[in-house]
């Protein structure tokens, strides 16, 4: 199959709409949300946290449904989108449990707790650290794409075997820790942060694609040369 | 038909890793030996009381079957690699699914081995005593063998015919494996506490689940794995 | 993608514009060729050529990274099964497993083709083996090994040989017992492509030559070989393709 490179600029303004975006949403949230009783300022960072988890999620689904696509009919396009959505999931996934940690510290008093729903999203970015370690290690364009999409969509089945299994073996032994519960007034900027982030996400998984499509269209550039030779000579 | 035809074909799959296992034995005993030294080392790192040891025993006998469960999945496509064998093995005309089948019965039954001795070995090092509720705890063996072979075997098809085979292997198998080694240790914990089939019984639910899924998802995915 | 399906199934090997890369060298550049029922064909060319790799890519070991070709009318990577059916590869590496005897080896083929287990033990009759067959191959000599393969080949009685190298640690008597197989193909109307170094052993099955040069098909010559197109470096091919 013959790729097309992709048109240069012609996401370019939707980057520059999602980080207006945000900008504005961490804004708003900033200034209509007060303080939390308990936890002050160090609430808010809850506004990046959440949706950075939320958005993580539907990376995954995408790794999942790509791959599953490409299986089906084998368009090497899916295959890429896969990749990018699993990067950007990736990346989203340690921010999650980054700020997950340092909002822990002074809340719980320590980086880290074993709760199921912690514990799950560490395994799940060791899941796709894997997968994307298992892309690095693997040349060959075709054969990385079809282990890959093995790869992803059985991590995306795990997840929620995972999280039944941790959230027993927590349930079993030790009393869950208290979630936090979050007062209604927060859930519009917390749903705007989502947005934003979706945005964001988006863009970067867009960007991702193109630069991943750019190379292999320089491959096939190559690809032709290299064949054409043989045409002529 | 065609189902009598890949069966006969995952037959002599397995058949031959078994026999050619069994002539060679270096492989298991080897892999067996290691699996007992991990027990050992356990039982350096949770220190001599005894009470610690035998608190600690599910988790160290799963983890020592993984650890050296991961060596047998790769020496079973390390086989095939070494004289190119798995040229000609698909070179033969016919399903795959029958290859991995095979492949899996072999890994299965090494490994249940595997896992047999070395809870053989943690009852005597862990000042285990057999529990009463026996048969339960061979049905989460089982069980729990079938679970690590499955994408044991799947994601050895892969990471043994890339670069790094080594760290690729349990780099992707140990996390996806979390929720088998979970529910096998809670399995084995409950009833070597003499649990009355209480907490065992959702783990071991946990388990079946697990393994119906993943061998459906293998098997629908190892074409795709195995060729190119 | 059209085919002509009356055209190509009459013919062996239908290889149009086939190209193979690994990471990013090109190994094979467009390689078109066609081989005829009947027919068995050398392949020759200097190390690296893609002589190996072009074998590997007809018998489904490895997809082309673009173009196509036809076994017996089937499609390299849509009827894979088919070409598997109908192609036999012998490989310049045995395949066979240390710990099993000869006889087991061959008979794990034989289930695999789903042909008898008679037929195992015939053929390692045929190849001169029966009197280690219940031995283990692990110390088998590299000449033993390369019977052993023959005996597995002749077990599946393909249509279209694919033999890379195949005269490599043979003696006298196997080099005929090869060329036999090969004949026997030929007269069943099957097909033989033969990657050679060794030209003379080949010389007597052998009805055309293909030349490689850098992935691409430099010469195709009738016997008596063109010795230019086989020798090293001096690119004087001395029947030009075009």
């Amino acid at each position: 199959m013959i790729l097309e490179a992709p048109k240069p600029g012609r996401w370019a303004w939707f980057g520059w709409f999602s980080i207006v975006f945000l900008i504005a949403a961490q804004a708003i949230s900033i200034a209509i949300s007060p303080p939390d009783r308990d936890m002050g300022d160090l609430q808010k960072i809850l506004y990046i946290h959440v949706p950075a988890a939320w958005n993580m999620g539907i990376c995954y689904l995408l790794v999942a449904i790509y791959s599953l696509r490409y299986l089906w009919k084998r368009d090497e396009r899916n295959d890429l989108v896969a990749a990018s959505a699993a990067e950007v999931g990736t990346v989203l996934n340690g921010l999650t449990l980054a700020l997950g940690m340092i909002w822990g510290r002074p809340t719980w008093g320590v980086w880290w707790t074993w709760d199921a729903r912690l514990t799950s999203t560490l395994i799940m970015f060791l899941v796709f650290a894997g997968y994307l370690a298992l892309r690095a290690f693997v040349e060959e364009p075709e054969r990385r794409a079809q282990w890959s999409a093995a790869a992803g969509i059985f991590g995306a089945i795990n997840y929620p075997v995972v999280y039944m299994s941790v959230r027993w073996w927590r349930t079993l032994h030790q009393v869950q820790s208290a979630p936090s519960t979050l007062d209604p007034a927060y859930t519009l900027s917390l749903r705007l942060n989502a947005f934003a982030i979706l945005f964001l996400c988006i863009y970067f998984i867009r960007r991702r694609y193109e630069a991943a499509l750019t190379e292999r269209v320089a491959e096939q550039t190559l690809q032709a040369a290299v064949l054409g030779g043989a045409a002529r000579g | 038909m065609a189902f009598r035809d890949d069966w006969m074909r995952a037959r002599a799959v397995a058949w031959k890793d078994l026999t050619a296992e069994r002539r060679s034995k270096a492989g298991f005993n080897s892999v067996a030996a290691l699996g007992i030294t991990i027990l050992v080392l356990f039982g350096f790192a949770l220190g001599p009381d005894a009470e610690a040891i035998r608190a600690a025993a599910p988790g160290a006998l799963w983890l020592a079957a993984l650890f050296a469960g991961v060596l047998a999945f790769n020496r079973s496509y390390q086989v095939e690699l070494e004289g190119g064998a798995l040229d000609a093995l698909l070179l033969f005309p016919g399903s795959r699914r029958s290859l991995f089948a095979g492949k899996l019965l072999a890994n299965f039954v090494f490994v249940l081995l595997l896992v047999a001795i070395v809870v053989a070995a943690s009852l005597v090092l862990f000042h285990v005593a057999v529990p009463p509720t026996w048969p339960a705890m061979l049905l989460v063996i089982f069980l729990g063998a079938v679970g690590l072979t499955t994408l044991g075997t799947f994601y050895a098809a892969m990471a043994s015919r890339s670069r790094a085979r080594e760290v690729l292997l349990p780099l992707l198998l140990f996390p996806m494996l979390v929720p088998v080694l979970l529910a096998a240790m809670e399995a084995t914990k409950a009833l070597l506490a003499g649990d009355v089939m209480r907490d065992a019984r959702a783990w071991i639910s946990l388990l079946v689940a697990y393994d119906a899924i993943f061998l459906s998802a293998t098997f629908l995915a190892f074409d795709a794995v195995i060729e190119a | 993608m059209i085919r002509v399906t009356s055209d190509s199934a009459d013919l062996a090997i239908d290889a149009r514009m086939l190209a193979r890369r690994f990471g990013a060298r090109w190994v094979l550049r467009g390689v078109s060729f066609t081989l005829g029922a009947g027919e068995a064909a050398g392949l020759v060319g200097q190390n690296g050529s893609g002589k190996s790799t072009l074998l590997r890519v007809l018998c489904t070991l490895i997809r082309p990274s673009t173009g196509s070709a036809s076994v017996f009318g089937a499609d390299l990577v849509r009827e894979a099964d088919l070409v598997r059916e109908a192609a036999g590869f012998f490989s310049p590496v045995p395949g066979v497993y240390d710990d099993l005897t000869a006889r087991e080896n061959v008979r794990f083929a034989a289930t695999m083709l789903r042909r008898p287990a008679a037929d195992a033990d015939s053929s390692l009759e045929r190849v001169g083996l029966s009197h280690v067959a219940d031995d283990r191959v692990r110390g088998f000599s590299s000449g033993m090994l390369r019977r052993l393969a023959l005996a597995r080949l002749i077990v599946q009685q393909p249509r279209l040989l694919l033999l890379d190298e195949p005269y490599n640690n043979l003696d006298t008597e196997g080099i005929a017992l090869l060329n036999d197989a090969i004949r026997r193909t030929l007269g069943r109307g099957g097909a033989a492509l033969v990657v050679v170094h060794d030209v003379a052993s080949a010389m007597p099955v052998v009805g055309r030559w293909l030349a490689l040069r850098e992935g691409r098909v430099e010469a195709i010559a009738a016997p008596p070989p063109v010795l230019d197109a086989i020798g090293p470096p001096s690119p004087s091919p001395a029947v030009a393709v075009r």
